[in-house]
């Protein structure tokens, strides 16, 4: 049987646990957006304690292995409830997310010029709505094409939720190859899967990105072509615009 | 000017000091700003010309000292400074428009949640700014299609919609080409004849001339001479003074 009767063959089954994988990756990235948000919120507060908590949290998701996170999470959380493979693997898969996630938030916050801020509050603007009309709407936008770069990570680490037991995406081409002993046709084969989903994502933010940042295209004769440069920093835009290219 | 000196002041600032850590930056200032008066502020930098500035509106708070605005005292508690700051517009260096807003946006955005006028109100309020300071056909454009010139006077229109009582500008054509400041200063200049009280930290000295009631000279971080500005330009007491004026002369 070749490569291509195969590819033939398992279509039903690999296409059925893509859906388990972008399911299981969208709930937590929902999740670590939230749990993202409140981190961030965390980091930049000006109380002493919350800031250290979130530098704290931070660091032990960054300086762990997401393998291990996902194993202490599911063991740790079935000594106590008893908890469906899904949601120990998309629980650890938010907490790890939300820490990168909250400094993606960081950054983008730190980068909206204090001048405008500044120029915001000098109207009169509470606090709370220069965050809201000012500073966010800007953060977005420096930060989407850095979720989406993180997105995208995501997707392909949901491939370790395999090892506790899930039949995701990863998990399949495991169980398949060990029935036709093809280890490489399998891991090949579930690569082209992963890549569509990559390629898919990375289209749906390049458009996002390009519609919010419709204040870069020229109003009227200049020479600009709307790259969707928006307000970020150089290195962005090149990337994009070949990325795009 | 000689009925304002009869008024209340409309910015009383009384022995300010600031201090950022051990450096002074301000050490014992008063100044009076009158209804309809123009303080143009000059100074060497660093004389703290525009941190006293940013202090009436709050933007530094004082080490000590008293602020009073338009009869309010200045205190840092976010609700009183919201209310003081609506009533002082505030023109930067470095414009400041919001990038993600129409020109009419930016100019919209603090009378609708500031002081509560409808969409149709705040937007007609701008279109006539924006007539005013001759950009009525860009309401609709982006911040980054617009030169330096033009972003600044939508500043100053963006500020002037808040009908505040006294505008302060800080360097408000410093990060211009030469070729753009006049624009910008013409329209502070029509500002001034319409009878606005403002307060201008600059180093254009011929707008101090023509435009000032009052020019106050900042040397390490005080007050050394102020006056009428014949007097402050051409016959300067003070040591500083005249050193300042002489470094002027010879660029």
């Amino acid at each position: 049987m070749s490569f291509f009767d195969r590819l033939v063959e398992y279509a039903p089954l690999f296409i059925e646990a893509s859906w388990v994988t972008l399911r299981l990756t969208a709930v937590a990235l929902a999740i670590a957006m939230v749990l993202g948000a409140v981190i961030a919120w965390m980091a930049m507060s000006r109380f002493g304690p919350l800031r250290w908590l979130a530098t704290a949290y931070i660091g032990v998701i960054r300086g762990t292995p997401l393998i291990a996170q996902i194993f202490v999470l599911y063991f740790g959380i079935s000594e106590i409830v008893k908890m469906p493979a899904f949601w120990a693997g998309a629980l650890a898969l938010a907490a790890h997310n939300s820490a990168y996630i909250a400094e993606i938030f960081r950054s983008g916050f730190q980068a909206v010029p204090k001048g405008l801020v500044e120029a915001t509050r000098s109207l009169g603007m509470s606090r709370r709505k220069t965050l809201r009309r000012v500073q966010a709407p800007l953060a977005l936008r420096t930060t989407l094409p850095v979720l989406g770069n993180q997105y995208i990570i995501a997707v392909k680490d949901s491939s370790l939720v395999s090892f506790i037991g899930m039949t995701e995406l990863f998990q399949t081409s495991r169980n398949l190859q060990a029935q036709n002993y093809e280890p490489l046709q399998m891991y090949l084969m579930v690569s082209i899967y992963y890549l569509i989903i990559v390629l898919v994502l990375t289209f749906v933010v390049n458009r996002l990105e390009h519609s919010l940042s419709k204040h870069r295209r020229p109003v009227e004769g200049s020479s600009g072509d709307g790259d969707g440069g928006g307000l970020r920093p150089r290195w962005l835009r090149n990337r994009t615009t070949e990325a795009q290219a | 000017m000689s009925t304002t000196s009869q008024a209340e002041p409309l910015v009383s600032m009384r022995d300010i000091v600031k201090t950022f850590g051990d450096n002074v930056v301000l050490d014992g200032v008063d100044l009076d700003v009158f209804p309809g008066e123009v303080v143009v502020l000059i100074g060497p930098s660093g004389a703290g010309k525009s941190t006293l500035l940013r202090c009436i509106n709050g933007l530094e708070k004082i080490t000590s000292g008293t602020i009073e605005v338009d009869g309010q005292h200045l205190s840092y508690e976010e609700s009183n400074l919201n209310r003081i700051r609506s009533r002082i517009g505030m023109v930067f260096q470095s414009f400041n428009l919001f990038p993600h807003m129409t020109v009419a946006q930016n100019i919209m955005m603090a009378q609708r949640d500031v002081l509560g006028r409808s969409a149709k109100e705040s937007r007609a309020r701008a279109e006539e700014l924006l007539d005013r300071v001759g950009l009525a056909e860009k309401a609709d454009a982006y911040p980054d299609s617009l030169s330096g010139g033009q972003q600044q006077r939508v500043a100053i229109a963006r500020a002037l919609a808040m009908d505040p009582a006294v505008m302060l500008f800080d360097e408000p054509t410093s990060a211009l080409d030469p070729e753009l400041v006049g624009e910008v200063l013409h329209v502070m200049r029509e500002l001034a004849d319409a009878g606005m009280t403002m307060v201008v930290v600059t180093h254009e000295m011929r707008f101090a001339r023509r435009a000032a009631d009052r020019v106050v000279l900042m040397a390490d971080r005080k007050i050394v001479e102020e006056g009428p500005p014949e007097q402050v330009l051409d016959t300067p007491q003070s040591e500083r003074g005249q050193a300042f004026l002489r470094q002027l002369t010879e660029e």
